[in-house]
């Protein structure tokens, strides 16, 4: 059988494949950045524990994508939860990171003016700090979205379907087509979310801050 | 035990060997980004895709073509690793003073000289951080190696996950974290005398 | 009317304001002065609780300020910085407005106060309300800046050193904008500088601090007649007896000393995002060893030059120029008759003095006439 007639075959398993991969990726990146932002916020605010809040998530991020799923595995099952779980924990670090730096960068004549002219906490934050650390942020979850994608294909491995799924069906019985079943349509989705989303990191980026500088 | 620490010495060997042959292209491929106005955003371009497509899928999309075992891991990571390699070396060579290129071209150095006499030396604590990046990077991406057949710690880790025991899983994770930790500490440190050595 | 009354306030061992008492009369424009850390600006930003004092009380019209919402207190004063600090996500419009909007003014009376700030400093509305901090000079940031801080009609306004960053030119003109706005709307200004100059230009009051005290209170005609404290005297320097009479002038009591020279190996880009960013129209260029090589204009820089060739190619050397102590009619003469509208002043090393343009003749003209200039 060709690869083409063996894509067009299946290509109802792929697309299904395909948006379950989808669906577990926009859900960790979502639990990541209800996370991650308002954590990465407060650290803003207690920059002492903030060194420390960072390394702890700095060393979760070293630990391979294979042995989180591996323990979220044994501790809550087969599917997608587990999955879920230790995706979330990754797309964590990247957005917290770019939250707090982000926020930290805005210039500080900026926050004593705001402050100065009788802006709340609040407003401050709302008013200033968050869209001038937008691009940041944004910038923080496009790298997680992009990791997700790829740590994702492994979660094929412990029962969470998706586009790993493909891949590992192919892995098992040698097999290049349904390697490249999984593969390429992982690799499109992951090319496309990050030109998507730098896209969006652009069009966000307050006009006054991408002109001159 | 004694496993354990020859899958660690392997995981370590997979890993450097990868990084040192992606150094040598990275480095060449950020020169040649630097001197050619159009290949940059090419390059760049392409190093940048290469790091964006999931590891696993660029890894078995690779073991098609040079099969199971420790080759396939190796190719996979150079291609990984080059985005930082050269994306540091570009902005590295973009980086130097325009008056120091100037005045290496006022003592008459060729183009070739000005390279590696000026603008490589100066654009290295750049380049080294990117050569960090990359390694701690393969060092945790190394353990997928496992499901296309090559060594190293993703094995004691993976069969962990299949006999569902959380001792093996752990006890083959350490050391990647130990070894991750470790490398980014040291290297930092160095990276931190680069740039102050550069002052 | 501003209260200071029995004010300290300490960080760690160092005291800051010591026991300070101090009364700021409405529609006054008061400048407090001093050697830097003599706490001028602390008690300026005491005033709208960006610090809190340790002891003693501060009383707006009658109102202890510590029974105020801080956030109320800062709407109802102004609050102008020597860095700006305009935010760069927002227009100019924007910047002026955000104040109105946070009191919940309307669209149709936030958009009239924004045309009518802006055409107070002559940045005509059309030109300049959609554009943002980073395409406007260093001196229309500063400009937007004050706007920003009159803009819900405060009573009050706070400056701290706002003219401190700009060059010598901008800071000129907008000392005399300011200086005119505050005469016009009849605000109370307290206005932090280091800068005796400007302190004797602008206050209506002039109070003299030094290590968290007030050492005197006086306008600047009595300061300068009777500074009660030899450390004023020295910050007055050169502006003590002024016996000048027309006769006896040089040149050099009429330039401007600060002025913006650069090499001559400067490339001509380089050139013209400096004067850019300061503001000006020509730059005096200067060999290597300092001395006076001629001047050079945005004008030519523009039509001859070429990017990353060296200044030197386009100066003039035709411009101007006078020694130090040159007779100051002489210098005079020069000036009206100058194409270029200004005269170089040079040190008898031939290195650059100064320069005399017709805002610093004038300036000085009036002081000869009518000793200081204190309006």
């Amino acid at each position: 059988m060709s690869y083409l007639a063996f894509f067009t075959k299946h290509s109802n398993e792929i697309l299904k494949a395909l948006l379950t991969h989808m669906e577990i990726v926009l859900i960790s990146v979502g639990i990541g950045v209800v996370i991650a932002v308002p954590v990465g916020i407060l650290l803003s605010r207690h920059k002492g524990a903030a060194s420390y809040v960072l390394a702890f998530a700095g060393v979760i991020q070293t630990i391979p994508g294979l042995v989180l799923l591996g323990i979220m595995l044994i501790l809550m099952g087969i599917g997608k939860p587990p999955a879920i779980a230790a995706l979330s924990l990754y797309a964590i670090l990247p957005i917290l990171r770019n939250t707090y730096t982000g926020i930290l960068e805005v210039d500080a004549h900026c926050i004593e003016a705001a402050r100065g002219i009788g802006m709340s906490q609040k407003q401050i934050l709302f008013q200033v700090e968050l869209p001038l650390a937008m691009p940041a942020i944004i910038g923080g979850l496009r790298l997680s979205t992009v990791y997700i994608i790829s740590w994702a294909t492994l979660a094929g491995m412990i029962g969470a379907g998706g586009l790993g799924d493909m891949i590992w069906t192919g892995l098992s019985t040698y097999e290049s087509k349904y390697i490249l079943a999984g593969a390429i349509p992982s690799a499109i989705l992951a090319l496309l979310a990050n030109a998507l989303i730098g896209f969006i990191q652009r069009a966000i980026t307050p006009k006054g801050l991408r002109l001159g500088r | 035990m004694a496993d354990l620490f020859f899958l660690t010495i392997e995981h370590m060997v997979l890993v450097l060997i990868a990084i040192v042959i992606s150094t040598a292209f990275g480095i060449l491929l950020g020169i040649i980004s630097y001197w050619t106005p159009y290949l940059d955003k090419i390059i760049l371009w392409t190093v940048d895709s290469l790091q964006t497509i999931p590891s696993l899928a660029l890894l078995s999309i690779l073991m098609i073509f040079f099969g199971l075992g420790n080759v396939t891991l190796i190719v996979g990571l150079i291609l990984y690793s080059l985005l930082p390699i050269v994306r540091n070396t570009y902005i590295g060579l973009t980086g130097v003073s325009p008056h120091l290129k100037d005045a290496a071209k006022g003592m008459g150095m060729s183009k070739l000289q000005r390279m590696f006499k000026v603008e490589l030396p100066l654009s290295f604590p750049l380049i080294f951080s990117g050569i960090k990046i990359a390694t701690v990077t393969a060092l945790s991406i190394a353990v997928i190696g496992v499901l296309i057949g090559s060594g190293g710690l993703g094995y004691p880790i993976y069969r962990g996950i299949q006999t569902m025991n959380f001792s093996a899983i752990i006890k083959g994770t350490i050391p990647v974290v130990i070894m991750a930790v470790i490398f980014d500490f040291f290297m930092s440190k160095i990276e931190q005398k680069l740039v102050a050595r550069g002052k | 009317m501003i209260q200071f009354r029995n004010v300290s306030k300490r960080y760690g061992k160092k005291t800051i304001l010591d026991n300070l008492t101090l009364d700021i009369k409405a529609g006054e424009f008061v400048i407090l002065i001093g050697p830097s850390g003599c706490g001028k600006t602390t008690t300026l930003k005491t005033i709208n609780r960006l610090i809190e004092p340790d002891s003693g009380e501060i009383i707006i019209d009658g109102k202890d300020i510590t029974k105020v919402d801080p956030v109320k207190l800062r709407r109802t004063i102004g609050y102008v910085i020597q860095q700006i600090g305009l935010f760069p996500n927002m227009t100019v419009e924007q910047n002026i407005a955000v104040v109105p909007k946070l009191l919940n003014y309307s669209k149709e009376e936030i958009d009239a106060i924004v045309h009518r700030l802006l055409e107070l400093v002559n940045m005509p509305y059309e030109e300049n309300a959609k554009k943002y901090p980073s395409e406007l000079s260093g001196g229309q940031q500063q400009r937007i800046g004050v706007l920003r801080a009159l803009a819900a009609s405060p009573p009050i306004v706070l400056m701290d050193e706002p003219f401190g960053a700009l060059d010598p030119v901008t800071r000129d003109s907008l000392q005399e904008e300011v200086k005119k706005i505050q005469k016009k709307l009849g605000k109370t200004i307290v206005f932090v500088t280091h800068d005796m100059d400007e302190a004797i230009r602008l206050a209506d009051t002039i109070v003299f601090m030094n290590d968290g005290k007030v050492l005197q209170v006086a306008s600047p005609e009595e300061m300068l007649q009777n500074p009660a404290d030899p450390i004023i005297k020295s910050f007055l320097g050169k502006h003590m007896n002024h016996e000048n009479n027309a006769a006896n002038l040089v040149a050099s009591d009429f330039m401007r000393a600060k002025v913006l020279t650069v090499p001559k190996t400067k490339k001509t880009l380089e050139c013209i995002e400096l004067m850019s960013r300061r503001d000006v129209s020509s730059l005096i260029v200067v060999e290597e060893d300092d001395t006076y090589l001629g001047t050079v204009s945005v004008d030519k820089i523009r039509a001859q030059g070429k990017a990353g060739k060296e200044i030197k190619e386009l100066v003039t050397v035709e411009s101007m120029t006078v020694t130090r102590n040159s007779n100051a009619q002489e210098a005079f003469e020069l000036l009206i008759a100058s194409p270029t509208g200004y005269v170089v002043v040079l040190n008898d090393d031939n290195t650059v003095a100064g320069l005399i343009t017709k805002t610093s003749m004038a300036k000085a003209m009036g002081e000869a006439l009518w000793g200081e200039m204190t309006q």
